[in-house]
């Protein structure tokens, strides 16, 4: 295939346009002023040792920790559950229950958001960090169940058959056979939903009561600019993790893939 | 010719829905221990299907499986006392190939040093001494294969289910592996059941052979027997090649009388008569090998008819010549084995055919 010269150039500017702002973070972030401007006044770690100090921001990120991995690790066995049922059973209604089940990943989370609202509090539940987590899990689920589904699909029939065959009990074949094989989707599943829950917004700021998480919190803190430099110091870490943790899940995937011969199809991430 | 040995598996009539589809038509047959089996057909006709009720992958409609004289209603799986060579293989991919080998020694008390012995042997059994430690998606196809087979072969079952395990290799390997398990199954001694479309291979290998049209068992023979006697024209049309021609019965009592196109007329045995349902009517029926052109100065053993060749086919070793019997209206398939020194005949060419009676197959 010949490469456009104008495809090309669009590449280039869309590239720029989604991560040049990000660059700016760490610029900011060691600038010696309170002011996010150019040119730069001089290099500081001050802004870090702002931040560090800062306990409302310990505790939104504590909440939003607490969330992410219960949101993750919940979505993911549902979609374990949903997967294995949608590609090994055959039940009356499936198309339906599918749909239902990936229809948050249409519906306005504004929608969603709003719903739950007002049955919890109808119901009389506090809001809290549990309430996010349930309606995090809602938004992760469809996204753990499509991934999971494609590693599910993906696995021989008779290689659980073969299991059986030699022995092993429905249960055992599971932990021995299957699940070995499944990891790579599982890993990706939990640090989809992880990082979904970590930056969502609105559900976080509808369900939250009076529990802050990181996002909110971070809206919160741009209302008042002196506080500015010690967000972007925030970014810059948050970015920092963001990579190292693609660079885990990366590593994983091939890991997953050398070890089951399995050809490389570029993987999710 | 083979002492009657004891049964090891029995089907009693058993019949298999898939919904309304009718996998299974009442099959009942009897499988013998330390026999070397067939199931053969042509695809989709519910070879695997039937294999499968045998593992306990398959629940059945109706019926009844027995193992070993033993029930296998709601027994499963893991619990039947047979193990399968699948036809994708299903190597564990995430397994060394003596990891493989050994799963089904999981649940076996024995200590780790004897299974480890258990594990080497069998891979020596099939081939693949010193492979324990290597990747086994990294193996070969017929590496694969053996690897199935050594896992199956280890817990000593008393059935080994073989799948098509041949279809996916290459000409040359399928034969050596033809052999191998051949080979396999005498030191063994277990009962092997093998799925296969493929007749030859079933003729090669088999003790006894199930040939299944659409869910029913057809004819269950010795390889002689099904090629030299198919109850049926389908069956003969599916294993090798056969030539039919018109016949009509004139009288029966004991033997048959019959005035068959090309061939005049005929007293053939009873047990050369096939009373088969056929809808194309009564023919008699040859096999190419069975008949001879004669060349200059050779006579007829037995009968026979002039005819004309109409087509020759060089290969080699043999020669196929179509010929078109005197008095009749479609050729006939003939298979000569070629002679140092005689030459091959043109089409055109006018010869004498040279045939047998007792050679001969009637379907009625
Ligand atoms: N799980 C199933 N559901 C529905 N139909 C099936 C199923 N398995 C097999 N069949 C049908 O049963 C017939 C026999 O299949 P099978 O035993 O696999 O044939 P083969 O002789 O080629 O091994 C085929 O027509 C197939 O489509
Ligand atoms: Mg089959």
């Amino acid at each position: 295939m010949k490469k456009s010269p104008a495809l090309k150039t669009y590449a280039i500017a869309y590239l720029i346009f989604l991560y040049a702002p990000i660059a700016l973070l760490p610029i900011f972030a060691f600038n010696d002023s309170r002011v996010i401007a150019f040119p730069l006044s001089g290099f500081t770690t001050s802004w870090f040792v702002e931040m560090w100090n800062d306990q409302q921001l310990w505790i939104a990120f504590k909440n939003s920790l607490t969330i992410a991995v219960s949101s993750a690790l919940f979505s993911t066995l549902l979609g374990i559950f949903g997967a294995r049922a949608t590609t090994r059973y055959k039940f009356p209604g499936k198309g339906g229950i599918l749909g239902l089940i990936m229809l948050p990943l249409v519906l306005p989370e504004m929608i969603m958001s709003m719903a739950l609202l007002v049955i919890l509090i109808g119901m009389g539940v506090k809001l809290s960090i549990f309430t996010i987590i349930i309606g995090h899990v809602l938004i992760c689920t469809p996204y753990a169940v499509a991934i999971l589904s494609s590693a599910f699909q993906s696995l021989d029939r008779s290689l659980e058959e073969a299991a059986y065959d030699l022995g092993e009990t429905p249960a055992s074949t599971f932990r021995l056979i299957i699940l070995p094989l499944v990891m790579p989707g599982i890993i990706s599943s939990l640090l989809i939903a992880f990082t979904i829950s970590l930056d969502e917004f609105i559900v976080a700021y509808f369900l939250g009561g009076n529990q802050t998480v990181l996002s909110v919190y971070i809206f919160g803190q741009f209302r008042f600019p002196q506080r500015v430099p010690s967000i972007m110091a925030l970014g810059f870490v948050l970015v920092c993790l963001s990579i190292l943790l693609l660079t885990i899940a990366e590593y994983f995937r091939r890991r997953g893939i050398a070890k089951t011969g399995a050809k490389d199809t570029g993987g999710f991430l | 010719m083979t002492t009657e040995k004891p049964t090891m598996i029995e089907f009693r009539d058993v019949q298999k829905y898939y919904g309304d589809y009718h996998a299974l038509r009442g099959i009942t047959a009897t499988i013998r221990a330390g026999e070397f089996f067939s199931l053969l057909g042509p695809s989709g006709c519910g070879k695997t299907t039937l294999l499968r009720t045998i593992a306990g992958f398959e629940d059945i409609s109706s019926g009844a499986v027995l193992i070993d004289g033993k029930h296998m209603d709601g027994v499963p799986a893991n619990k039947r006392p047979t193990n399968m060579v699948f036809q994708s293989y299903a190597i564990f991919p995430h397994l060394t190939v003596a990891e493989n080998v050994g799963f089904g020694l999981r649940r076996d008390p024995r200590p780790a040093s004897e299974k480890a012995k258990a594990v080497a042997e069998a891979l020596e059994m099939v081939g693949l001494k010193g492979y324990g430690a290597r990747a086994a998606h990294a193996l070969s196809g017929g590496q694969r294969q053996r690897v199935a087979l050594a896992r199956a072969l280890i817990l000593k079952p008393k059935v080994l289910l073989l799948d098509e395990p041949l279809s996916a290799l290459d000409k040359k390997m399928r034969e050596q592996m033809q052999m191998e398990l051949i080979k396999l199954q005498r030191q063994v001694g277990i009962t092997f059941i093998l799925v296969t479309h493929d007749q030859e291979e079933a003729l090669v290998m088999s003790d006894r052979i199930a040939v299944m049209f659409e869910g029913q068992i057809a004819q269950l023979a010795d390889p002689e027997t099904l090629y030299r006697r198919p109850n049926s024209r389908q069956v003969a049309d599916f294993i090798g090649t056969m030539n039919f021609l018109p016949a009509k019965i004139l009288s029966e009592n004991g033997v048959v009388e019959v005035e068959a196109q090309g061939f005049g007329r005929l007293t053939l045995a009873a047990d050369q008569v096939m009373g088969s349902k056929t809808t194309e009517g009564t023919s008699i029926g040859f096999r190419p090998e069975t008949a001879t052109i004669l060349f200059d100065g050779q006579v007829a053993t037995d009968r026979e008819t002039l005819a004309t060749i109409e087509e020759v086919v060089y290969y080699g070793d043999m020669t196929y010549y179509d010929v078109r019997l005197d008095g009749t209206e479609k050729p006939m398939r003939l298979s000569m084995r070629n002679v140092f020194g005689r030459p091959v005949l043109d089409i055109g060419t006018r010869t004498r055919v040279g045939w047998s009676p007792g050679a001969l197959v009637l379907f009625r």
